[in-house]
């Protein structure tokens, strides 16, 4: 019997080895080290405990181990009769007491650094949507939102036959590379060396921020503001992710920093505001139907396709066809009533203030025009414009930017 | 006890226990589906309620008679002696939850909305409700449900204060009286005792409809509405529990169940209306006065 | 009343003492099952039961598995993805963990303190039939139009309110588990308190009857907490309450706070009585009595009063002040004082025996080492700034799986084996109980050691898909995971042979065997203790 035992033993101690083997770059399977001073100390922590917990576990085991070597009663050893002693009892008390203490002293020093907002020179504000971005400049009111990229979108649709490895080509463990899923649309772009205070909140449920390389994750929790900061020493692009539980596109809410010097990064700014600004020349100018259908398509496929999937047939149950769909079919003003406001109580959320006048507009052509629907409407970015002014003029509707910050959560069906 | 055996008694089987949860699963399923107003939802609802009482009156006649008959020795009786009081516990900790809402919504997200507080109240504040002074009694910077009235403590709330209290002192002359072999005392002072509970649900009943219809205070009244209707509600809703407790106790006192010595089921009834009574205070001081 | 001393008599012997007691075998028929009132049925009853959910949590977990065997999305959406790990959540730790401990309970506390069946029958009858129903709501909701929970086992609000109508099902449903933990507690609480035979002091009580006491405790004081929160969120969602709602003056974070006040202690619930369970099989198979009982009795009762107070680490990212976040630090790191205590209890109560490692000392030796890592990695989460990084990652939930799994899972299977030949009076086959052992832990390993890994290398959870870097290790994790889900088809297999027959068991069963439940017969008889035991100061009972 006690053979048996031993085979079994030593047969799972080469299979639990086996995975080893697949060890191609350690680094990879750690914490990385970060790129800002808070980061590293966080990894230089996290190295500590772990090495204090293999120390504990490696004294632990090895004498339950020892243990099971010599007192078994193959080699028959007899019981001995102690039960008790209060100076061991106290001993493995106190000492694991010192150790913890030891512990909780820099952790605690760590943690005091973290919680220090004071001094930032730059505020932005990271506002959680259901499943997508906005980033507010405060400083300099840049504005936009950030989700991810389409090809990204349309890979991870259920049954996209993507062979993911040659379409995102990198190298595995060699984190930079695989940009599978991590990469948006529009980048965060700040400037290195600079305090940068993010204020999180969001518009919807929870959301968290996370950016690994700067050992920063905070919820977005609705209605209330968060703040955290960051300093970042090397220009780089730093990859993140949602991490709270937020419905069911979760996964898909990369966030991707990109660190520059100052210079670059005030061009930047000034590049945005031009375009900020023009924005509202293309909800003015006339568009012809082929180029909002064209545009349409963009829009669909990084907002609304990961519901209404690919081909517009929907998710028979959960999410309605376009195809044929009597809303994108009929009336006009219920389908743009429909993607501005939402449908209460669904996941159809509210696209009003996610989307431009020409987004809307264009979606909204492609979706009447595609799929087989062909029913030949376009619809102007300044119809839509003229719209919502009037919307917010004659009954109330929510502004864009009071919408972001005070969502309507208690209403009577639900959220949405 | 009056017991000729000395052996714990355990029952053969248990039919009741099945009724019951056939009649829970009746009830709350039909409930939830009355909630979304499906077919049958509401009807569903009321037969399972209906099982529920009919459950309750099977079970506990059926040990009301088993202690009658003195199958019970004094070992069982401690047994439901125990069992009422961690039971009587585990309905603190549900209301702890409630009262738990209510400090941390009064000392601080109340206060971080409204700006004060480090970590982001601040620009909470600046940032999604300038201008929000927070003060309680509050419903929120989206000021749900429109402006309401507090609810003071004066009036009604005192009053109800008072009779509870009375109750108090009326179910302890009661159990003086039972312990003393008097019956006669016994139930006239159970009888003051149900009938100052049921002034109270009364009371409550009335204090609610004023607050709907002329104060505009809601349970849609903000987090105020909210933990003013939950926490009073559920209270409520024990000492309605509770007196009709009593009062079932009250009538098999008129049979003549209890003796100077067994008549727990009197005690069980006593230590939740005094539990129902000490919550009271509680919800007087956090919800009414301070 | 006989005065007969039942305890070494057979079933057959005490019909024929007590024939004028009709109660005293089982009743035929389907309707026994129904109607019982005797703590050894209802405690198979709750076994099975939970024996059932295993595989229906365990289906769903390999669900989650096989849709992260590689990335992209194959073979599920991603909202049924998140039903899957919210109610294979559920199952696991309401439907399995929770009733397998109370199954234990019943058959074997009032075996072990000499009580004739536990305080209040007929209401522990009801605490199991409850279950049944409960989880025949929460999982109609699976084939409900807007779906099964999929806002993750914590029910965070708001995004728990998004649900579609299945959600005030899912809520009765929690109350349902709710109403037959507390009253499965009380009746505990009130065994171990009333029932305990003449001489049974507390210090005698067996480890296993202490942590249940505690575990009741627990349970009683904070599933009440659990029932008020999640009524909030029924009233928010259907009786347009505030209380998670900023704009009303709420806070979704105060859900979380009551949430965590008892989801914390609940995990504690979920490893009390392992501790106990380990603590009667170590002593046994090294022949040697548990080294430190009274220090395990403390360390287990400040265990469970520091858990009251370390909620909030579930709560490091969700910017509460730097005096909460060092306090939960701080308190939090404490726990891990009795913890190791106990560890070191039960190592110094092997040092210096004399072991055989039959399959239950196996189970309980691979509880112990791969506990201690669960527990080591939980107190690398404990320290907050670096909690920030792996809050919401794999790095968590290899944590939680190593204590529940090879945790508490594994204590439950070492509780089988231990006590399967007193339930049966049949022996278990060894070679396959042996081999069932070495099979479940190179898998279970090979399924959670991994998620460390993706878990510090940026993996969050709840996710359907993830990025390529992660591939090979998820792979790695599906594999394990079919491994140990289909070889628990093995332990099902040998309970079945064994209820079925085999080897006759003695009444001592294991030679190291200490206390009451060895002295009867094997299979126990229907009643146990009738009249109680004669306890002497030198009776072994723990
Ligand atoms: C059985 C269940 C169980 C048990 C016993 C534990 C035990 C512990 N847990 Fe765990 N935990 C969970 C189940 C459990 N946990 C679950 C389910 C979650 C996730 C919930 C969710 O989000 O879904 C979680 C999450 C969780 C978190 C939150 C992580 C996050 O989301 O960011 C934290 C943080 O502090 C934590 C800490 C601890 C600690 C310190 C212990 C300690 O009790 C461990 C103590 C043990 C030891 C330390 C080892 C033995 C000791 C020695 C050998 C002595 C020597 C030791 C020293 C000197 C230190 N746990
Ligand atoms: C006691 C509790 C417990 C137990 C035992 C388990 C057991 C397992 N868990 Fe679980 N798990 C949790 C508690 C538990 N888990 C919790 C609390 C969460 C967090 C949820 C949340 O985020 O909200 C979680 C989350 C969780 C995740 C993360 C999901 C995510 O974040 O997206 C994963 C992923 O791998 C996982 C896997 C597994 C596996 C493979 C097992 C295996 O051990 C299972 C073993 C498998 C079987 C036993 C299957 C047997 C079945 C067959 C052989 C097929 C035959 C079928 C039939 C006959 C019907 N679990
Ligand atoms: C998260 C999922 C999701 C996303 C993303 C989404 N929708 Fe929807 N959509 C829904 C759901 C669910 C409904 C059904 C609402 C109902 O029950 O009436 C719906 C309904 C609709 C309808 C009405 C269809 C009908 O026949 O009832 C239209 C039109 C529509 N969506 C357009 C869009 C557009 C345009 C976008 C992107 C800009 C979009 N949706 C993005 C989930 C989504
Ligand atoms: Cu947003 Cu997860
Ligand atoms: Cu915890």
């Amino acid at each position: 019997m006690t053979s048996n035992v031993s085979r079994w033993a030593l047969l799972s101690l080469v299979l639990l080895m086996m995975p080893l083997g697949a060890w191609a770059d350690w680094g990879a399977l750690n914490m990385p080290k970060g790129v800002t001073e808070i980061s590293n100390e966080v990894h230089t922590l996290h190295m500590r405990i772990f090495y204090v917990c293999v120390a504990i576990g490696v004294a632990v085991f090895g004498v339950m181990i020892v243990s099971m070597f010599l007192h078994r009663k193959s080699r028959g050893h007899k019981p001995a009769d102690f039960h008790e002693s209060t100076t061991v009892e106290i001993v493995w008390t106190v000492v694991p007491l010192v150790i913890l203490i030891a512990m909780a002293i820099p952790a605690a020093r760590v943690l005091i650094k973290m919680e220090d907002f004071t001094d930032s020179e730059l505020s932005i504000k990271v506002t959680g949507y259901q499943w997508r971005w906005r980033y507010d400049y405060l400083d300099s009111g840049v504005s936009f939102y950030s989700q991810l990229k389409s090809e990204h979108n349309l890979a991870r649709q259920q049954g996209a036959d993507v062979d993911l490895a040659t379409a995102f080509p990198g190298e595995s463990f060699n984190g930079e590379e695989d940009v599978y899923l991590r990469e948006v649309d529009n980048e965060l772009v700040v400037p290195v060396g600079k305090k940068i205070r993010f204020l999180h909140t969001s518009a919807d449920v929870i959301h968290s921020w996370w950016v690994q390389d700067l050992a920063i994750k905070k919820d977005a929790i609705p209605g209330f503001i968060n703040e955290n900061w960051a300093r970042i020493e090397e220009p780089g692009v730093y990859r993140g992710k949602c991490a709270e539980l937020c419905g069911r596109d979760h996964g898909f809410m990369p966030v991707v920093v990109r660190a520059v010097p100052q210079d670059e990064y005030d061009a930047w700014i000034a590049d945005q505001q031009l375009a900020m600004a023009s924005k509202g020349d293309e909800s003015e100018r006339q568009w012809n139907h082929e180029e909002l259908v064209s545009a349409g398509e963009q829009v669909y496929q990084a907002n609304c396709m990961s519901c209404h999937q690919a081909e517009g047939q929907g998710i028979p149950g959960m999410f309605p066809a376009i195809a044929g769909s009597d809303v994108a079919t009929g009336s006009i003003d219920k389908h743009l009533s429909t993607v501005m406001n939402g449908v209460e109580g669904t996941m159809m959320s509210r696209f009003s203030e996610v989307l431009t006048d020409a987004d809307i507009a264009a979606v909204i052509t492609y979706q009447r025009n595609a799929f087989g629907n062909g029913t030949g409407d376009t619809l102007q970015p300044s119809q839509v414009q003229s719209l919502r002014t009037g919307m917010t003029a004659d009954n109330g509707l929510t502004l864009p930017s009071k919408v972001a910050s005070m969502p309507e959560l208690n209403s009577n069906t639900g959220v949405n | 006890m009056s017991s000729a055996t000395t052996a714990y008694y355990v029952p053969h089987s248990a039919r009741w226990p099945i009724v019951g949860s056939i009649g829970l699963f009746i009830w709350f399923y039909g409930f939830a589906s009355w909630l979304n107003d499906a077919p049958f939802g509401r009807e569903m609802f009321f037969l399972g309620a209906a099982v529920m009482v009919f459950m309750m009156f099977g079970w506990f006649g059926q040990v009301a008679k088993e202690s009658e008959s003195g199958a019970y020795n004094t070992q069982v009786d401690s047994s439901f002696r125990l069992a009422m009081m961690w039971f009587i516990f585990s309905e603190v900790m549900f209301f702890a939850a409630f009262f738990g809402a209510l400090f941390y919504a009064r000392t601080f997200s109340g206060p971080w909305i409204g700006g004060v507080g480090g970590g982001g109240a601040d620009m909470t504040n600046a940032l999604l409700y300038e201008g929000f002074d927070y003060v309680w009694p509050t419903n929120g910077p989206g000021g749900v449900g429109g402006n309401f009235e507090q609810m003071g403590w004066f009036g009604l709330p005192l009053i109800n204060t008072l009779l509870l209290l009375t109750s108090g002192v009326t179910c302890t002359f009661a159990h003086h009286a039972i312990r003393a072999g008097h019956r006669k005392p016994f139930i006239l002072w159970l009888l003051a005792t149900v009938t100052l509970g049921f002034i109270f649900v009364f009371l409550q009943a009335e204090e609610y409809m004023h607050a709907y219809s002329a104060m505009n205070l809601t349970m849609n009244s903000g987090i105020y509405g909210s933990t003013f209707y939950l926490l009073t509600g559920f209270h409520g809703f024990h000492v309605t529990m509770g007196a009709i407790i009593l009062l079932v106790v009250m009538i098999r006192a008129i049979r003549n169940h209890f003796s100077a010595e067994n008549h727990f089921a009197f005690e069980a009834a006593a230590w939740y209306w005094h539990f129902v009574d000490v919550v009271w205070l509680g919800l007087f001081i956090f919800v009414y006065l301070v | 009343m006989s005065t007969s001393d039942v305890t070494h008599h057979t079933p057959g012997e005490q019909h024929d003492h007590h024939d004028d007691h009709a109660h005293h075998g089982p009743a035929p028929g389907l309707m026994r099952w129904v109607t019982t009132t005797n703590h050894k049925d209802i405690g198979t009853l709750y076994l099975w039961f939970s024996l059932l959910m295993f595989f229906i949590g365990g289906a769903m977990a390999l669900v989650i598995r096989a849709e992260l065997f590689q990335p992209g999305i194959q073979i599920v959406d991603p909202m049924f993805f998140n039903s899957m790990t919210t109610l294979h959540a559920i199952v696991m730790i309401f439907g399995v963990v929770m009733p397998a401990f109370v199954g234990l309970a019943n058959w074997m506390i009032p075996m072990m303190i000499g009580a004739p069946d536990m305080a209040l029958p007929r209401l522990n009858n009801w605490s199991f039939w409850i279950m049944p129903f409960a989880f025949v709501i929460m999982l109609s909701t699976l084939f409900m139009d807007s779906g099964g929970p999929a806002g993750g086992w914590t029910l965070y609000p708001p995004l728990v309110l998004q649900m579609g109508d299945s959600f005030a099902f899912v809520i009765f449903a929690i109350h349902f588990m709710g109403i037959s933990s507390v009253m499965g507690s009380i009746n505990i609480v009130a065994t171990i308190f009333n029932m305990r035979a003449p001489g049974m002091t507390f210090m005698k009580m067996p480890m296993f009857v202490w942590t249940w006491l505690i575990t009741a405790y627990l349970l009683i004081a904070t599933i009440p907490v659990f029932a008020g929160a999640v009524t909030m969120l029924l009233t928010d969602r259907y009786f347009g309450t505030s209380f998670f709602s900023a704009a009303g003056g709420g806070d979704p974070v105060m859900f979380q706070h009551i949430f965590w006040f008892f989801g914390h202690p609940e995990v504690y619930i979920l490893i009390l009585p392992a501790f106990g369970i380990v603590s009667s099989i170590i002593p046994t198979f090294a022949r040697k009595p548990l080294f430190g009982y009274d220090s395990m009795v403390y360390a287990t009762a400040s265990i469970a009063f520091l858990s009251f107070i370390v909620w909030a680490h579930h709560m490091f990212t969700t910017g509460m002040p730097l005096a909460g976040e060092l306090f939960f630090m701080f308190s939090t790191m404490m726990i891990s004082v009795p913890t190791g205590v106990k560890v070191f209890n039960w190592v110094a109560t092997m040092w210096r025996g004399s072991m055989t490692f039959e399959t239950p000392m196996l189970f309980a030796i691979g509880f112990v080492i791969m506990f201690t890592i669960g527990g080591l990695s939980g107190l690398m989460l404990a320290i907050t700034p670096a909690d920030i990084q792996y809050h919401d990652t794999y790095f968590v939930v290899a944590h939680f799986h190593y204590v529940l799994v090879p945790g508490a899972i594994y204590s439950l299977m070492a509780a089988t084996y231990y006590w399967l030949p007193k339930w049966t009076g049949n022996m278990y086959d060894e070679k396959l109980g042996k081999m069932h052992f070495w099979i479940s832990t190179i898998f279970v390993n090979v399924l959670f050691f991994p998620m460390h890994f993706v878990g510090l290398a940026g993996m969050p959870r709840r996710i359907p898909d993830y990025s390529l870097q992660f591939a090979d290790w998820n792979m790695i994790a599906t594999i394990g995971a079919f491994g140990f889900g289909f070889s628990q088809l093995m332990f099902v297999y040998i309970i079945v042979k064994c209820v079925k027959g085999g080897e006759k068991a003695t009444d001592e069963v294991w030679e190291g065997a200490r206390g009451l439940e060895w002295t009867v017969a094997s299979p126990a008889p229907y009643h146990t203790f009738e009249t109680a035991p004669e306890i002497n100061p030198g009776t072994v009972t723990r």
